[in-house]
């Protein structure tokens, strides 16, 4: 049984109604791709809400994350605009890369998200070096490198903290394990269960923990977080989580047993989070839903500025390959 | 040699290519305190072929990292941290290592300013030392840069004179998008006057390095050398080649090789790259297209023949392009084969 100390009623409620906002972010976006509303591919982040929310609770604009394929729950959880999100997804002109991104590259510059990325290990190598910055500006930032449990077999993964761990950059590697790379299960794609005892081959700590709690994700963080800005270097936070939807899109062809799917839609993060916050009284059923209906609105909201909103010129096909 | 763009020559000293990208960084590194310097044995050793002497202990360990051997870090180090703001110039020593970085290359630095929609700027430089003639076979000697070429997001400079190389650096370093600086490994040890003090060459201007009338010969890196040796030989002959350099081959100067080709309507490119896909068809390409009415003969091509360097002195010396090989080229071209 998790407990709430430490962290006031302000921080809980802002953590359950951001991680609301992702689930109803993407249930939606889901709806809009089966629908093909939304070209190309959607990788829902449903279901590991957790683990943004506990992280970037952390975390200032100023510092920075890279993120993944299934990275709109780290957009939003590092205080992304949802309209700006779903003009991107539409590919429309008000979209956070102004429809040249799409799902895959959502990116806000302004507030330290260095993107969302197709490839699979390809955020490890640019978190070392906006790592690297911070400590070189010595302005106490710190970055947050997410990937899924897929990239920890990647080499870029491995080389990123090496490094990180060599230089005691202030970086930490949150790793979603999510049990599955793509549709292969986890246990055939490494020799070992726990992910984060890689740790200990680069010599920094390695904790995994329950990531559908968000306070333990948040007080792992924590410790992590404030271990990197003191300058004592990087750690690897293992997540145990799990998508609620297929490897793209939502339920469609998704080939995990059944009855795994079931039980693990018993620790929904959400409604993990909502048991703390009513045993509290922090939250009542009638706050809750007040707090839902308005998310629900916000979302609605969003995808009436996505779909109003214009889409690219023709003209801007060959702008900004380079800077001038 | 002749003077360099923007440049104020002081003196008429004479350093080497190497020299002249040293002094580069050591200006640019003096100018501007976001410009650092990281890569394998670049900070207490001053780099395997002596690029980064003398940094360290003129700017300390915090301007300049010897790196663990690990490309991935180096070069995700110069996207991560341009991305927030400062000027990495990174090496990867030999260009054939980009193999084992080609993600960050490809699919990161390359496509962050367009995958974002415009907002990221990546003022970074890839140091890359290119070219075979060190018996140092198939995985130390390549030309790749075609291959970087091809890939919006990047730019190419591949300068073969002492003088470019220095002001081109300068020029990459000050750019705010991915610039690749190809050193050939023979251009490095050669000697030229360069101007003491900061100047640029503008990336995207071609150098005529040498004005003919008789035949264009577009040649790169350690080719324009062996052209020049090659235009004695052919001046004895009667036939005078006039050799541009493009000196940066992302973006191309391909106006400067058109009025040359105007002039002349014969043209021959050489690179030392494997011919297949080398820049050398990308130019031919164009001339082929904005120029033809002005060609007397079918343009020429020299590059390297469709196989691995070569490890064996014989064998890397049939492989290379050398002066040789330009001047038959060049005769046949103008002769009419008869070369």
């Amino acid at each position: 049984m998790t407990t709430a100390r430490q962290i006031d009623a302000e921080q809980l409620l802002y953590m359950y109604r951001t991680m609301v906002t992702i689930r109803e972010f993407e249930e939606t976006a889901g709806r809009l791709a089966e629908q093909a509303k939304i070209p190309g591919a959607v990788h829902l982040y449903a279901g590991e809400e957790a683990i943004a929310v506990g992280v970037c609770a952390h975390l200032d604009p100023a510092d920075t994350i890279t993120s993944t394929h299934r990275g709109h729950g780290h957009c939003i959880a590092k205080g992304g605009d949802v309209r700006r999100m779903f003009a991107e997804l539409f590919g429309k002109s008000e979209g956070y890369c102004r429809g040249k991104g799409g799902s895959m590259h959502i990116a806000d510059l302004d507030i330290g998200i260095l993107g969302a990325n197709g490839i699979v290990g390809g955020g490890p190598p640019i978190a070392v070096g906006a790592a690297f910055a911070a400590k070189y500006q010595g302005n106490g930032r710190v970055c947050v490198c997410f990937t899924g449990d897929g990239a920890t077999n990647e080499g870029t993964w491995h080389e990123a903290i090496n490094f990180a761990a060599l230089h005691r950059l202030p970086a930490i590697f949150v790793i979603e394990n999510n049990h599955y790379g793509e549709f292969t299960p986890q246990e055939r794609q490494g020799a070992i269960a726990r992910l984060a005892d890689r740790a200990a081959s680069y010599g920094i700590p390695g904790v995994s923990i329950d990531g559908q709690d968000v306070i333990a994700v948040y007080e792992a963080a924590r410790e992590a977080i404030e271990r990197a800005r003191r300058g004592d270097g990087p750690t690897i936070i293992e997540g145990d989580t799990y998508r609620f939807y297929n490897h793209t899109g939502m339920s469609e062809g998704d080939p995990r047993p059944q009855e795994e799917r079931a039980a693990w839609r018993q620790r929904d993060p959400i409604a993990i989070l909502r048991g703390v916050l009513e045993q509290r009284a922090i939250l009542s059923g009638e706050s809750a839903e007040r707090i839902h209906e308005e998310v629900r609105r916000e979302v609605e909201g969003a995808i009436r500025f996505a779909e109003a909103a214009p889409y690219p010129d023709p003209s801007e096909l060959l702008t900004d390959v380079y800077s001038d | 040699m002749t003077t360099t763009t923007g440049a104020t020559a002081t003196a008429q000293r004479e350093i080497t290519y190497l020299q002249a990208v040293n002094e580069a960084l050591h200006h640019e590194m003096e100018r501007d305190s976001k410009v650092f310097v990281a890569g394998i044995d670049l900070a207490a050793r001053g780099d395997v072929f002596g690029t980064t002497r003398g940094i360290l202990s003129r700017f300390g360990s915090e301007r300049i990292l010897d790196t663990p051997i690990s490309e991935n870090a180096i070069v995700g180090l110069a996207v991560g941290s341009a991305l927030q703001g400062l000027r990495p110039v990174v090496s990867v020593m030999f260009i054939d290592f980009i193999g084992v970085c080609f993600d960050v290359i490809l699919n990161q630095m390359a496509k962050n300013k367009y995958m974002f929609g415009g907002k990221a700027r990546l003022p970074l430089v890839v140091l890359a030392n290119a070219g075979a003639g060190g018996g140092m076979a198939a995985q130390h000697s390549q030309s790749l840069e075609a291959l970087l070429c091809h890939i919006p997001g990047l730019k190419v400079v591949m300068p073969s004179m002492a003088a470019d190389a220095k002001g081109l650096l300068t020029s990459a370093i000050r750019e705010d998008n991915p610039v690749f600086f190809v050193q050939h490994k023979r251009c490095a040890r050669l000697r030229g006057h360069v101007p003491e003090g900061e100047y640029v060459v503008p990336l995207g201007k071609a150098r005529v390095v040498r004005e003919g009338r008789d035949a264009t010969v577009v040649a790169t890196a350690y080719m324009v050398h062996e052209a020049l040796a090659a235009a004695e030989r052919l001046a004895e002959r009667g036939i005078e080649i006039e050799i541009v350099d493009p000196r940066t081959l992302q973006p191309l100067d391909i106006e400067t090789i058109l009025a040359s080709v105007q002039k002349t309507h014969r043209v021959l490119t050489v690179h030392e790259a494997v011919q297949f896909g080398g820049i050398g068809a990308e130019i031919t390409s164009q001339i082929v297209a904005e120029a033809f009415d002005h060609l007397d003969a079918p343009p020429a091509r020299l590059g390297g023949p469709w196989s691995p360097v070569p490890y064996s002195v014989v064998l890397e010396r049939e492989w290379i392009v050398n002066a040789d090989k330009i001047h038959d080229a060049v005769v046949a071209l103008v002769e009419g084969g008869e070369g």
